[in-house]
């Protein structure tokens, strides 16, 4: 089975056990909203990092796929296709 | 926690923009500092917990990417713990989420393990293992005014949570809607702010809204509190059915802080600011306002104190200890943090050039200080 995989930034690595990519076994696409759900269940720290307890991607987590940010595609509700690779980075803010 | 015993030391933790910084010492002049812990995350509430046998070090993180979480250390930061389901979580129904942990506070000595928290969006919880998991104050959370409820500048929050001897009076004030009052436990809330002005409203006087900034509990009358409000400075001896106004001989009635003794009936100190407008010292001059009478008199104390200061002090940004005499602690939002061990007749600078300062708390510790913890 395909997999798709999610790239962590570094200074999240250690919430997940310090890998840097994190994988799920899919065999067609899958959104972004369950693909957090799937790679994150065994790290809930890593996991409210990422959306609050509404379900809410944090306000400067960003999400990429295909290099787009999901933000200008369906939010949570893009879809990823099996094999693709997502990359979370944190936006550059503050001060 | 009056008496300190030979081997007694003290433990100051300043919960900055970008950081934590804790210090020990045992004389109170000399301070062994570890930090930043938790750099780049901002700490705006702080709780020592001193029951148990043990101090527990709990701080409210947020971090702008990563959100709020509320951590604890039971070795004076040398490790740190987030519970794995998160200590403070909205529960599902409620559509809510929290920005900011802007409150903690351990209770009476007589309840171990019970830990209140304020927190953003305005919201009391309360937990009884000691910090690691807070359940939602239904009461405050479902009350009919929320809805009217602001937000002040810094975000809607209940930022002031205390509860009486018996457990039984608790008061809550938040930003912005006022002081709260329960009489039985936190189950059922009626507003309580009768006497404190809100000039910024079309009424100035409402029944809510007020936008309270600090209040504090008198250490030994019951039922009596005081109040640092956004303009005015007030007291209660009545359980908050009536507030008078205490801003007599004070310099200014705006600022933050209020702060009461750890035993002694009627003494408070406050840092006023010049005006709502002028968010500085009068005259760009730091001081500290000490009553020993209920707040009758006011007795201006800067000794050690900066001759020029323009920074403002926030309403967490300063603690007492439990020592005789207590000591008294605060910080700016210019990364000063200074320290009294005689109830702020003299001050030292134990630190200078921090991130703006948010959160300031002291206490008084069993045993030797630990070394000084490896910056997490």
């Amino acid at each position: 089975m395909a997999e798709i995989s999610v790239v962590l930034p570094g200074v999240l690595q250690p919430l997940a056990g310090g890998q840097s990519i994190l994988t799920t076994p899919a065999d067609g696409a899958v959104t972004v909203g369950s693909l957090l759900d799937s790679v994150t269940g065994t790290y809930p720290v890593l996991a409210r990092r990422l959306r609050d307890e509404t379900g809410a991607l944090r306000r400067y987590v960003n999400i990429y796929v295909n290099g787009e940010e999901v933000r200008r595609l369906r939010g949570l509700e893009t879809e990823v296709s099996a094999g693709q690779e997502v990359l979370i980075i944190q936006s550059v803010a503050g001060g | 926690m009056g008496c300190m015993n030979a081997s007694a030391s003290f433990v100051l933790a300043i919960g900055t923009k970008k950081g934590l910084w804790l210090a020990t010492s045992q004389d109170r002049k000399q301070w062994s500092f570890s930090g930043p812990h938790f750099l780049m995350s901002e700490i705006p509430s702080i709780g020592i917990d001193t029951r148990d046998g043990r101090t527990r070090i709990m701080v409210g993180v947020r971090s702008e990417h990563w959100g709020p979480y509320v951590a604890h250390s039971d070795d004076l930061g040398a490790t740190w713990t987030e519970p794995e389901q998160g200590a403070i979580k909205f529960p599902e129904g409620t559509d809510a989420a929290v920005e900011r942990i802007w409150q903690i506070y351990p209770d009476a000595e007589s309840r171990p393990g019970v830990v209140w928290a304020g927190v953003e969006p305005i919201s009391v919880w309360k937990s009884t293992d000691g910090g690691e998991h807070f359940e939602l104050n239904r009461g405050l959370w479902d009350h009919p005014h929320r809805s009217e409820w602001g937000a002040g500048y810094g975000g809607a929050a209940a930022h002031s949570i205390v509860v009486n001897p018996s457990g039984e009076n608790v008061h809550v004030a938040m930003s912005t809607g006022g002081v709260y009052r329960s009489l039985d436990g936190g189950t059922s809330w009626e507003p309580r702010n009768k006497g404190i002005s809100a000039y910024f409203m079309p009424d100035p006087n409402p029944e809510f809204g007020q936008c309270v900034h600090k209040i504090a509990a008198d250490a030994a009358v019951d039922g009596r509190l005081y109040a640092q409000n956004h303009h005015g400075v007030y007291r209660t001896d009545d359980n908050a059915e009536n507030w008078e106004s205490i801003a007599e001989g004070l310099p200014a009635d705006f600022g933050f802080v209020m702060l009461t003794h750890p035993r002694r009936a009627g003494t408070a100190w406050v840092v006023p600011l010049k005006a709502d407008g002028e968010r500085i010292p009068p005259d760009g001059k730091l001081a500290v306002h000490r009553t020993d009478d209920a707040g009758s008199t006011w007795k201006r104390l800067d000794s050690g104190l900066p001759q020029s200061e323009f920074n403002a002090v926030l309403r967490d940004a300063a603690s007492v200890d439990s020592a005789e005499p207590a000591g008294v602690y605060f910080g700016t939002r210019g990364g000063a943090v200074y320290a009294s061990a005689d109830e702020g007749e003299t001050f030292a600078e134990v630190a200078s050039h921090l991130p703006d300062v948010l959160c300031v708390r002291a206490a008084v510790v069993a045993g030797a200080p630990v070394a000084a913890a490896t910056p997490a």
